[in-house]
């Protein structure tokens, strides 16, 4: 008796390592070879040279670095930085509304309208990008509706509506979340003082729903910033934003180093996007 | 609390911007005449020609053989991850780490994975896209499993522990059994996602074969066919019954969970 009570919390603890070993050992080789290799091997990558004829030669140089900050390849991040903030920015004006309503439906007009955002969302976005083409084109159903002949495709606008199209219900979901934890009680609360619906909006809704707003901005801002088929199947064949340009260096120019490099750069705007979207959400 | 009317502008326009291209796609895969703009009438004639385009019937082989083979993967992989992080680890790193594959953006992991690719001089093929997709439905299936993990009562883990058994019998004769439908819907997340998936098969697939997503962004480019939208009609149709059919099973699961 005395020796089981002595042999049970070892056996307990050997159990806890033995099992540490078998569940988590398969998922973190896993992850270890084919994602944290990886990224050591872009961020590596950023100060060799490139290959004769692609490839890499591990000699070490800043010449990506400064090709980086060349007008012309700043120039493709600040076109990439403003469409993905367009994008977001008219996803939010559409996204709010739309996230308040389905907030105030009831409860089973609620799922439908939820599942009804996701879905398209879980479709291939090829597909989804493709229908702009057919809608858009020179023959396409807008202009035969409007009875204009007007070039629609491969504008700047264009790719904005095809990146809102493939990432507005990133922006409804967690606005939907933080607006439907919100305690009605407030917002009515504000009305009995007098306060207008759009008073209670601003100085209610809108604060307390802070940290939402930042989260569905963060997901359609991400994916995109980095996005390179869109841009290439409604913008045409321009390398116009930062996505193109790291698949151009990878599978046209087979210059890895720089695109390592400019890879590096879009991990670190969305760093720095990520950190103030914690600090923001902190704060508010 | 009053609704405002003018609020349900945008709510419906959110919706019609949703599904107005995709209706407009199925509607034309139905054209009977050759372009891919102007309706002329209805015929199927676009699905009996998809039914004999070897490319096509090449690319949905591949797509199928890279979805099931990543879906084995990121599911036992993703379920023992789930096990191992709620069970046996406390740390935040690890747990940061295991959600990384769907954080980062899908053309930086695609990137990494062919410099490393190149590194070990690996012939790019099927098996180097089902690694690949295997890495980030892994992260989903992870995340999927342990929510449920998370909702999971513990009691009955414990008093088998208390009974002598060790953590592997413990999670295959109880824990396993609770986590079904977590796992059945995670697996399913991690098919429809390698469906799907094309920027990091683009670059990991190499030059000889071609997944579904693959032939359809190709002939995009080379030019615009209602064949193309009878094939995206088709695979709408797929994805969405697939969406419906995991919330469904997620329903079940948790009512089954409740009783």
């Amino acid at each position: 008796m005395k020796s089981e009570v002595k042999a049970r919390p070892v056996s307990r603890w050997r159990g806890r390592r033995l099992g540490a070993f078998v569940f988590l050992s398969p998922g973190v080789t896993y992850l270890i070879v084919l994602l944290l290799v990886p990224l050591a091997l872009v961020l590596s990558n950023t100060v060799f040279q490139r290959g004769r004829f692609g490839g890499v030669v591990y000699e070490f140089t800043t010449e990506n670095f400064e090709r980086l900050v060349d007008p012309l390849y700043l120039g493709v991040v600040v076109v990439s930085l403003k469409l993905a903030a367009l994008t977001t920015l008219v996803a939010l004006l559409i996204g709010y509304p739309t996230a308040y309503v389905i907030a105030q439906l009831p409860r089973k007009w609620k799922t439908v309208a939820l599942v009804a955002i996701v879905l398209p969302f879980w479709t291939n976005f090829i597909i989804r990008v493709y229908a702009w083409i057919i809608l858009l084109s020179g023959p396409g159903l807008v202009n035969s509706l409007l009875g204009t002949h007007m070039e629609l495709l491969y504008k700047q606008g264009t790719i904005v509506a095809g990146l809102l199209y493939s990432y507005l219900p990133l922006m409804v979901l967690p606005l939907y979340s933080a607006i439907e934890r919100l305690d009605p009680q407030l917002r009515e609360a504000s009305a009995n003082l007098g306060a207008s619906g759009f008073t209670t909006f601003r100085k209610v809704t809108l604060p307390l729903t802070v940290p939402g707003v930042l989260t569905g901005c963060l997901f359609v801002f991400v994916p995109s910033f980095g996005n390179f088929v869109i841009p290439e199947i409604l913008g045409g064949s321009k390398s116009i934003m930062v996505g193109n340009l790291i698949r151009d260096q990878f599978l046209k120019a087979r210059d890895w180093p720089f695109g390592a490099t400019l890879a590096l750069a879009l991990i670190a705007v969305l760093i720095v996007l990520l950190l103030a979207q914690a600090w923001a959400a902190r704060r508010a | 609390m009053r609704r405002s009317k003018l609020l349900f502008v945008p709510f419906w326009a959110t919706y019609v911007f949703l599904y107005l291209p995709i209706v407009v796609l199925v509607v034309m895969s139905f054209n009977s005449g050759r372009s891919a703009y102007t309706y002329e009438g209805f015929s199927l004639k676009w699905y009996g020609e998809l039914a004999h385009d070897d490319r096509v019937r090449d690319g949905l082989v591949n797509t199928l053989i890279v979805a099931a083979g990543s879906t084995v993967i990121a599911t036992v992989l993703g379920t023992l991850l789930a096990v191992g992080l709620a069970r046996h680890s406390r740390s935040k790193l690890l747990d940061a780490i295991a959600l990384m594959p769907a954080v980062l953006p899908d053309l930086v992991i695609a990137i990494g994975l062919l410099l490393f690719y190149g590194l070990i001089a690996l012939t790019l093929g099927l098996y180097s896209t089902v690694l690949a997709h295997g890495l980030f439905s892994m992260s989903f299936v992870a995340a999927v499993v342990r929510t449920r993990l998370a909702n999971a009562d513990t009691s009955l883990e414990e008093a088998s522990r208390d009974l002598g058994a060790g953590p592997v019998e413990t999670f295959i004769r109880i824990t396993l059994p609770q986590l079904a439908p977590g796992i059945v819907a995670g697996a399913l997340l991690a098919f429809t996602l390698s469906l799907d998936e094309f920027v990091i098969a683009y670059f990991t697939i190499g030059n000889t074969e071609q997944t579904l997503p693959i032939v359809i962004y190709s002939m995009i480019r080379f030019g615009v066919t209602p064949k193309i939208n009878a094939l995206a009609a088709i695979l709408l149709l797929v994805s969405f019954t697939a969406v419906i059919a995991g919330q469904r099973m997620t329903k079940i699961g948790e009512a089954r969970a409740q009783d």
